[in-house]
């Protein structure tokens, strides 16, 4: 794994890593060559591992104290609220760090599209990381029918009726997924065993995807391939380990701004009522992170199509790497492909925006031009791209045009002579 | 010559018993998986609750009551002279799920369906919508006054369950 051969200097350690090298591992983790110019966009793979790691250890101790029945769920989450020790806290960052972790994917994910992290050779990193954010999704959903809330509920009830769509065994299935003919007590103990297992599904896949990550090494803002390790890279410690750590720190910042200050903004008052399977809410709406998929689904008039509509806008990102026919990673040299990108960032926003809206009128409107202009973005806008787009003049390496000699010669002569001057 | 067609030969065996192998395991994987999916399914207790009987005797005409059967919303409408002529008049070829509504009420006054708009399994709410019979809040999906859908992204007319007048103030659901 690692670049050079690795020997343990104590005796014991030798002993040990000849045995099981988790020392090899541990130093190739702490050598590892990274590209130097790495910002600060490059920091929310750590912060989404501390998110992945404050969900499980909060979750566990709130599973002590959660009773996962449906007569009991709704009080037992005011219990740990008003009885448990420090129970407000505990299931205050659990419920907000959900919301965390998905501000952090969503960065995350937009920085890997505006640096084509996803191109040729890390496509598998892409994919492994498209299905975590798929496992996220289902965790983030069964985890809010925890509390069996109405929207607890009635979320569970939409979502699992789309599942109904399927052509002659659809019924069937949703009947199989609640364990009865509507969403009730043997539904909630299934989502409960389901959402206590996906961290740890998820947890096996960071791995798969940072040894992915691993082997191609990272991509970097200017998107060129670097020899590693050279005068391009620095080791990961401690150049990266202090830069993601400093990140860190600011996004816990605005983490605990949401616990501390407003921990019940980002949900809604309805999960504070207890679920009853007589009385829909007036207005069902999605968390605020599922909310541009929401969108698509309500936009399509026929129940089937919408649901298509809403699975392929997530499927669709994992034939990305070949659907974007650029051979130019960064979009830092790419002029028109960054203004389609802004256009597509603002596009997923005002999906965002009229999802949490009712469905119908101008906002209809608006989201079934946004929906389409979402997939054409994809399948017809990406591919043209690469094929007419002229690009900017790639720099050989990332050292050059900051110590000299970049291809653009003139600049950089001009530069020397400046130098001279002052001299 | 010879030791070639031997060897042929016994690479057939060889693939014979993989195959062999091979089916006899998936068998075996999915008779053992099969459990593990099924336990899944309503269980016994839920099947038990097949049926709920209703007393309907201080029901008004226009009045509606909503039961709980199978853990879903039952929708029970006593229909107004005017509600039952506006759903018998209706065209049914205009229909998006063209049904009578002789055949979904069989006695025109009291009209039994379940509660739950086909799109996604809200409750709609009773006397609201473009046709003055029910309008689902979640996606927009509008029923008439027989609970077909006439407008939204519902794909069916509201489901009729199996129902019998026991006596005539009382409705068996189930």
């Amino acid at each position: 794994m690692s670049d050079h051969e690795y020997t343990p200097s104590s005796k014991f350690g030798k002993w040990f890593n000849d045995r099981l090298p988790l020392l090899t591992l541990a130093n190739h983790l702490t050598d590892y060559p990274t590209p130097k110019n790495l910002n600060y966009w490059w920091t929310f793979g750590g912060i989404l591992t501390f998110c992945l790691i404050t969900q499980i250890v909060t979750g566990l101790v709130l599973a002590m104290h959660y009773i996962a029945h449906a007569d009991m769920a709704f009080s037992s989450v005011e219990h740990i609220m008003r009885d448990v020790n420090y129970g407000w806290l505990l299931r205050y960052v659990h419920a907000n760090g959900a919301s965390m972790f998905f501000l952090a994917v969503y960065i995350h994910i937009f920085r890997s599209l505006f640096y084509g992290s996803y191109k040729s050779p890390r496509e598998i990193i892409w994919i492994l990381g498209i299905i975590i954010y798929l496992l996220m999704m289902a965790a983030a959903f069964m985890g809010y029918v925890l509390p069996w809330g109405q929207m607890s509920f009635w979320g569970a009830t939409v979502i699992t009726n789309l599942f109904s769509a399927i052509p002659l065994v659809g019924e069937s299935i949703t009947t199989w997924l609640w364990g009865g003919y509507s969403v009730d007590n043997p539904t909630l103990t299934r989502f409960f065993t389901l959402h206590y297992l996906i961290p740890f599904l998820i947890l096996g896949l960071v791995v798969l995807h940072i040894w992915a990550l691993h082997v191609p090494g990272n991509n970097n803002p200017v998107g060129i391939d670097i020899k590693k390790p050279s005068k391009d890279t620095v080791p990961f410690h401690p150049y990266i380990v202090i830069k993601d750590a400093f990140a860190l720190l600011m996004f816990c910042i605005v983490f605990a701004m949401f616990v501390f200050y407003q921990p019940n903004i980002l949900g809604h008052a309805d999960n504070y009522i207890e679920a009853d399977p007589l009385v829909t809410p007036a207005h069902i709406v999605p968390e605020w992170y599922l909310l541009p998929f929401y969108a698509i689904l309500r936009s399509v008039p026929d129940k089937l199509m919408g649901v298509v509509a809403m699975l392929s806008a997530i499927l669709i990102l994992a034939a990305l790497p070949w659907l974007d026919t650029s051979k130019v990673r960064s979009a830092v040299f790419r002029p028109l492909f960054r203004q389609f990108y802004w256009i597509l960032v603002a596009d997923v926003l005002i999906l965002g925006y009229v999802g949490a809206m009712p469905a119908e009128g101008l906002y209809l409107l608006i989201a079934r031009v946004a929906t389409a202009y979402y997939f054409a973005h994809f399948l017809i806008i990406l591919p043209i791209l690469g094929w007419k787009e002229k690009t900017t003049p790639l720099p050989l390496s990332i050292t050059e045009p900051v110590l000299g000699g970049s291809p653009n010669l003139a600049a950089a002569r001009s530069d020397e002579r400046i130098e001279k001057t002052i001299k | 010559m010879m030791s070639d067609q031997k060897d042929e030969k016994k690479t057939e065996r060889r693939d014979f018993l993989l195959t062999a192998t091979a089916a006899a395991g998936v068998v075996g994987v999915s008779a053992a998986v099969w459990p593990l999916i099924d336990q899944m399914n309503p269980d016994a207790s839920v099947k038990a609750l097949a049926s709920t009987e209703v007393d309907v005797s201080s029901m008004q005409p226009g009045q509606s009551l909503t039961v709980l059967w199978r853990g879903k919303p039952v929708f029970i409408k006593r229909r107004t002279e005017d509600e039952i002529k506006q759903a018998r008049k209706v065209n049914i070829n205009d229909l998006k799920h063209p049904e009578k509504d002789e055949d979904r009420a069989k006695n025109p006054e009291w009209l039994v369906m379940l509660g739950i708009c086909t799109h996604l399994g809200c409750v709609p709410l009773t006397d609201k919508g473009d046709y003055d019979g029910w309008f689902c809040p979640c996606h927009g999906s509008h029923y008439d006054t027989s609970g077909r859908i006439r407008k939204g992204p519902a794909p069916t007319n509201m489901e009729i369950p199996k129902y019998e007048f026991v006596n005539t103030n009382t409705i068996k659901i189930g």
